[in-house]
């Protein structure tokens, strides 16, 4: 019966967006007010509907309703309830359930916060908004139904996969769609803007803090999918290059400039047509990562062949979505002219190498992405993009975009002295390229990694320092920070949490030590400085699974650091193997074991991996979304959103 | 295939790049005496490619395939082969898919072109955009309409 409500309340979700697409269009076109106010409500009740829908199927796969062909495909009555309510997203139907959710949700609290918004800007805006969640009602209802009955329900579920059974898949996916969707608010702004023929630097300051808000969010899903990858997959990797992750990274990368240069758009009325293009462009790759991931295209090309009609359902809302407001910026774009007027040397044109960078790398990332789908299409070659194309052809551009930030933190808007910026710099930059110096002299091998990733995170994390030191003024006086802006902090926090990933990143790959050998039981042995002992090997029984149990005693110079229980398990239902890494976290590494297979000798494979500053990446990815949340909390986002730009922002050098 | 499948069912879901099975990589029969050679083998295997896995080197796939070739690498390099030779070696034998970094050969220079191009390309306009907005004269702020003022009336009242 609920199952039923929540079909139906989904398919009056999509009735409610398409009325909400066509009424207000209509209505901002003939500037009948009493058609535009049709998308608030309607947008408040195409939520709530949405979320009817989406409770009904949490509870369907709670209350293991085995009539449901989803629960049984990806359920089990065994399995722990935290799983049972993740497992609801954790397939095909249900993401797309959670993805759809969350386009409502957005457009819901447009509808809520907008309420500054010039009416005909705010109607147009929910209606674009409402036209994307058209194009993926229809995309579940017709291709990917999730409430479709059994005719014989089954006795029990053929259970989650179980990689998927770890409190990662709670997390992970739901703010990877939030940045993901939350992208859709940046690109309805853009159209709206298109349609209206408008854009200042109001519009600058309405669409900046859903980037922010989505910008965030997408770091910190892409953070927590590396670390379960990390601590998941069972030998510590943390960044694949894969299609999947790329895919979220591309988004990421546009969003990161969108982010930068709705700044100028907002302080400077420039570059405002980029900026309307970097948003559209960044949906626009939302939606290829959507339809990458959901075609298989890449996994093979035959298997896109296989399941067509949900590839090209996608691709063509891709072409819909990206095409058409392509097709509108090609017209409309001329109608945008630049205000501002500034040197060569100034905070403008940093923000703008900052967007050539980020944009020019993304494009790397995916023609390396698509190169073997071109490949084989074009030049009949099968070859494969692996992860050293990407470490050498993408990370030079982050090298310079980490080379230029700091100056290009602290560089005046309008017109500049490159002397003037550079002088507070010179001091972090000389003793970061000391420390660089220092750490090639004393590490054994000659790998110019680690001694690069010491360099940038001491130049980028006492840029971002020295940003803040220099708004002390002459008297140098520290109670003038507490009155700075929280965009200020907000800055400087995500700059110095950037220089943070970048030194781990380097460290970690630079300075990770393995090991692999077989143990016996009661044998003792040495890695990288720490003494293991394999105390014991047990069989033990899970809620939903077979583990076998290392024990392990780890030490370091005769001091105890506590026993590790590194697993492998076997899940009998979904027959599947997975390894449970054992860590011991600390603040300056992380050692990481793992247990293999018995030998025929009685002893047992036991790798070790010795991995140096891995909880840093994470802070860093923690401190940049940090940034970016002060940010978001900044006076004027809250206050003026509404009101036009009174001249404040730009301050007098 | 089965990797496949398994990796499309997750990949569905995730940015999560998801490796068939659990990693075991490297197994300790595997490894040579020598471990100048045995270094040398395991940097060679990081370049290749396991051919039943999604984007996953032989040297951390525990695929049985990717297991026959890191006994071959091996094998080529007890033999006495240098680095080149292993990697031509496995390149006749399993195409250009084995190598994880694509050649710099044919039309891949498209590939590896295509940052540094698209890079001159974009600083280029960047440039020219600078260029103009530094010459520009400043524009004159179109007025408010009367239905702004208005607004902005509104507002400051409050």
């Amino acid at each position: 019966m609920i199952t039923e409500l929540g079909h139906f309340a989904l398919i009056l979700a999509f009735m409610v967006a398409i009325v909400q697409t066509v009424v207000p269009l209509v209505g901002a076109h003939k500037r009948w007010t009493g058609w535009m106010a049709v998308a608030e409500p309607a947008a408040m009740i195409q939520f709530l509907l949405t979320a009817f829908a989406f409770a009904a199927l949490t509870w369907a796969f709670v209350t293991s309703d085995f009539s449901l062909r989803l629960v049984t495909l990806n359920s089990h009555s065994a399995k722990p309830m935290i799983y049972k309510i993740t497992g609801t997203w954790g397939n095909h139907e249900g993401s797309m359930l959670l993805w759809v959710l969350i386009v409502a949700l957005f457009g819901a609290m447009a509808a809520w916060f907008g309420g500054n918004l010039p009416p005909t800007l705010k109607a147009r805006v929910l209606a674009v908004q409402a036209s994307i969640g058209v194009a993926f009602f229809a995309f579940i209802i017709f291709t990917s139904n999730p409430f479709l009955r059994l005719a014989v329900p089954p006795l029990d579920g053929q259970d989650l996969n179980p990689l998927l059974q770890d409190p990662g898949l709670a997390f992970h996916p739901p703010f990877l769609y939030l940045g993901y969707v939350g992208l859709s608010m940046a690109f309805s702004f853009a159209v709206a803007a298109l349609i209206e023929g408008r854009v200042d630097a109001a519009w600058g300051r309405w669409v900046r803090p859903w980037t922010l808000a989505a910008w965030v969010f997408l770091t910190i899903g892409i953070g927590m999918g590396s670390w379960w990858a990390y601590y998941e997959l069972g030998w510590g990797g943390f960044w694949f290059w894969d299609p999947v992750e790329n895919a979220s990274f591309m988004p990421w990368l546009l969003a990161a400039a969108l982010l930068h240069s709705a700044i100028v758009v907002e302080k400077r009325e420039a570059l405002k047509s980029w900026t309307i293009l970097l948003a559209i462009l960044a949906f626009g790759f939302s939606l290829v990562g959507t339809f990458i991931v959901r075609s298989g295209l890449l996994t093979s090309v035959h298997a896109f062949a296989n399941d067509p009609e949900r590839g090209v359902f996608i691709l063509m809302i891709m072409v819909f979505f990206t095409g058409g407001a392509l097709t509108l910026y090609a017209l409309r774009a001329r109608a945008m002219e630049a205000k501002g007027v500034f040197g060569v040397v100034s905070r403008e044109s940093a923000l703008l190498a900052n967007n050539v960078l980020l944009a020019v790398s993304c494009f790397v990332v995916f023609v390396g992405t698509m190169w073997p789908v071109i490949a084989e299409m074009f030049f009949d070659r099968k070859l494969t993009v692996g992860p050293p194309f990407f470490d050498m052809a993408f990370t030079p551009f982050m090298v310079v975009l980490g080379l230029i930030l700091p100056v290009g933190a602290m560089i005046p808007w309008k017109r500049g002295s490159l002397g003037k910026a550079w002088r507070p710099l010179r001091i972090p930059f000389v003793f970061a390229l000391a420390l660089g110096a220092l750490v090639w002299a004393i590490q054994t091998d000659r790998s110019a990694l680690g001694p690069l990733g010491v360099f940038m995170g001491a130049w980028i994390t006492m840029g971002a320092v020295i940003d803040l030191w220099s708004r002390t003024g002459k008297t140098r006086d520290l109670s003038r920070l507490t009155r700075l802006p929280r965009a200020d902090w907000g800055k400087a926090t995500a700059h110095f949490g950037m220089g943070v990933t970048f030194f781990a990143i380097c460290g970690l790959v630079a300075w990770k030590q393995d090991d692999i050998r077989v143990v016996q039981i009661g044998e003792t042995f040495e890695v990288a400085g720490f003494t293991m002992t394999l105390d014991d090997v047990r069989d033990v029984q899970g809620p939903n699974y077979y583990s076998t149990m290392g024990f392990i005693t780890l030490e370091k110079n005769g001091r105890a650091l506590g026993q590790l229980r590194p697993e492998k398990r076997e899940y009998p239902v979904a027959q599947m193997p997975t390894t449970e890494a054992a860590i011991d976290y600390r603040v300056f590494r992380d050692v990481y074991v793992v247990i293999g297979d018995p030998q025929a000798n009685g002893g047992w494979v036991i790798r070790t991996y010795v991995k140096p500053f891995a909880n840093w990446m994470w802070a860093g990815t923690l401190l940049m979304s940090l940034g970016g949340l002060l940010s978001l909390t900044d006076r004027r986002f809250r206050v003026a959103a509404g009101a036009r730009k009174v001249p404040d922002g730009v301050p007098a050098e | 295939m089965r990797g496949w499948i398994q990796a499309t069912v997750l990949g569905l879901v995730l940015a999560l790049p998801v490796l068939a099975v659990p990693v075991q990589a490297v197994q300790p029969d595997e490894i040579l005496a020598d471990p100048a050679l045995e270094e040398r083998a395991r940097e060679l295997s990081k370049g290749l490619r396991c051919l039943v896995c999604r984007n996953e080197s032989i040297d951390e796939s525990n695929a049985d395939l990717a297991r026959d070739l890191r006994l071959l690498v091996r094998e080529r390099l007890v033999a006495g082969d240098d680095d080149d030779e292993v990697i031509t070696f496995v390149v006749d034998r399993y195409g250009e898919y084995v190598l994880l970094q694509p050649k710099f050969t044919g039309s891949n220079w498209l590939l590896w072109a295509a940052g540094p191009f698209m890079l001159l390309l974009a600083a280029a306009v960047a440039f020219t955009y600078l260029r103009g907005r530094e010459k520009a004269e400043p524009l004159q702020e179109a007025g408010l309409s009367p239905e702004e003022s208005a607004r902005l009336k509104r507002i400051l009242e409050e």
